[in-house]
C-alpha cells in the first residue's frame, strides 16, 4: 500500500457508518477505504457505536414463524454460505466497488470528453449526489471553480496539486464552499480521479457556459 | 419498549459455531436473541412492523451466509449484524445498493489469536458502557444518527466518543491481515 497523507474527515466516517449519505458518497468512501487501512480502520470502529445501538435498543417480539422461515431460507439455495475470499481479482487501478459501478476494470469505461483533453464518465448512482471518473491528461489544468456544495475528489492514478498540496493515488480532498482551487495534474503521468458533487460547481468565465452540457 | 442492557453472553463463540460448524442450533440461539433487537432497531428506522420482521429475518439468513466474513478481532457479533442491518435498510427503506470496500482476503494462517479477540471484546463492553454514561440528549442524539434520522449537516455537529483504543486494536488486526496476504 502507499503512503495516504489525506483522509477522511469525522463527519464522513460517521456518515458512512450510520448510512445516512448520499450513493455516491458511499460509492467514494467505499473506494477511499480500500486502499485506506487506516479510515478502515476508523469506520469499523465507528460501527462499533451502531453495535452498541443495537445492542441496547430493547426487543419487539418476532413470532416463530420467521425463525421457521429463516431457517428454510438457510437450508435452501438462496443463502448458501460463501467461502471467505481467498484470492481477490486485483485491479491496478480501480478496487472492487469501483468496479462494481463502472461494470467491469477502468478499460471498460467509456469516456466523453469535455475539452482540453480532459474525459468523464458519470456513474450511475442516487440523483442526491454524482459520481464521476475524470481523466486530466498530464500537466493539464482543470478549471477555476469553487462549490456550492461538497467536492470530494480521490486520486486512482497519477497525481494532482492545488493550493491544499499534492494528492496522489488514494488522497481523498474534501473541498466544501469555502474552497476555491484549480487543480493541476502532475507531469509524470495522466491523472485519473473519482470525484463526487452533491451539487453544481460555481465556474468561471467561459467554461460555465457549457456546464449544463456536461453536467459539472 | 425497555432498554435491554448489554449483554455479556459469548456471542462470539456462537457465532464461531456457526460459521465452522454450520450448527443450526447456535443459529436458533442468536436468532432468538438478535431478531427482535433487529425489528426493533428497523422499526425505529421507520420500518412497519411487517417490513421490519421481514428484514430482520433476511438480516439473519445473511449472518448465516457471510458468516465466513466475520472476523472477532475486529468486531463484536453485534458490530457485524449491525453492518449488515444497516446495508439492509438502505436498500429496503431508500432503494439504494450500498458500496462497500474490498474484501481482504485470508486463510487460516490469519487465525486472529484469542487475546486479539479478548481485547476488541473488553474495548466493545467499555463503549457501551460509555454510552450508558453520556447525558440522555447527547445518546438520543447518537441513537437518531444510527436511526437514519438526522442529516448529514446534524450529524456534523456530533461530537465524536472515545474510538481511539477500538480503531488502534483494529488498525492492529489489518495489519496482520495485510502481512498474512503478503506471505502468499
Amino acid at each position: 500500500m502507499t503512503t495516504i497523507t489525506h483522509h477522511l474527515t469525522d463527519d464522513l466516517i460517521l456518515g458512512y457508518s450510520a448510512g445516512t449519505l448520499p450513493e455516491a458518497v458511499n460509492l467514494i468512501i467505499a473506494t477511499h477505504i480500500s486502499l485506506c487501512d487506516e479510515c478502515r480502520a476508523a469506520i469499523e470502529a465507528q460501527d462499533a457505536v451502531g453495535g452498541a445501538v443495537l445492542d441496547t435498543i430493547g426487543e419487539m417480539p418476532v413470532s416463530d414463524a420467521f425463525l421457521d422461515g429463516a431457517l428454510s431460507m438457510i437450508r435452501g439455495g438462496d443463502f448458501a454460505p460463501s467461502p471467505r475470499p481467498i484470492k481477490i481479482a486485483q485491479d491496478a487501478v480501480a478496487p472492487a466497488p469501483l468496479r462494481d459501478y463502472i461494470g467491469g476494470t477502468l478499460d471498460d469505461v467509456k469516456w466523453r470528453p469535455i475539452g482540453m483533453g480532459v474525459k468523464q464518465a458519470i456513474l450511475p448512482t442516487s440523483r442526491e449526489a454524482t459520481a464521476r471518473l475524470l481523466f486530466i491528461p498530464a500537466g493539464t489544468a482543470m478549471p477555476d471553480h469553487g462549490h456550492r456544495g461538497l467536492e470530494l475528489t480521490l486520486v486512482l492514478q497519477g497525481a494532482f496539486q492545488d493550493d491544499e498540496g499534492c494528492f496522489r493515488r488514494g488522497d481523498i480532498e474534501i473541498a466544501d464552499e469555502d474552497l476555491h482551487h484549480t487543480p493541476v495534474a502532475d507531469i509524470s503521468e495522466d491523472c485519473i480521479c473519482l470525484a463526487v458533487t452533491d451539487a453544481p460547481l460555481r465556474l468561471k468565465g467561459l467554461a460555465r457556459l457549457a456546464q449544463p452540457f456536461l453536467r459539472i | 419498549m425497555e432498554q435491554t442492557k448489554a449483554d455479556t453472553h459469548d456471542w462470539t463463540a456462537v457465532l464461531v459455531r456457526i460459521r465452522d460448524d454450520r450448527d443450526e442450533t447456535a443459529f436458533v440461539e442468536l436468532f432468538r436473541h438478535f431478531a427482535p433487537r433487529l425489528k426493533a432497531f428497523l422499526m425505529r428506522s421507520g420500518g412497519d412492523p411487517a417490513l421490519a420482521e421481514e428484514c430482520a429475518q433476511e438480516v439473519m439468513a445473511t449472518v448465516w451466509q457471510k458468516s465466513a466474513q466475520f472476523d472477532p478481532a475486529r468486531a463484536s457479533v453485534a458490530t457485524w449484524i449491525f453492518t449488515i442491518a444497516r446495508n439492509r435498510r438502505i436498500d429496503a427503506l431508500r432503494k439504494q445498493k450500498r458500496p462497500e470496500p474490498e474484501d481482504l482476503p485470508w486463510g487460516p494462517e490469519a487465525e486472529p489469536d484469542q487475546e486479539d479477540q479478548l481485547g476488541l471484546q473488553q474495548d466493545t463492553e467499555t463503549l457501551t458502557e460509555a454510552m450508558a454514561a453520556l447525558p440522555s440528549k447527547q445518546r438520543d442524539l447518537i441513537e437518531k444518527a444510527y436511526f437514519g434520522d438526522l442529516t448529514h449537516n446534524e450529524i456534523a455537529d456530533l461530537t465524536g466518543l472515545p474510538l481511539g483504543t477500538i480503531k488502534s486494536r483494529i488498525r492492529l488486526a489489518l495489519q496482520r491481515l495485510r502481512h498474512a496476504m503478503d506471505r502468499k
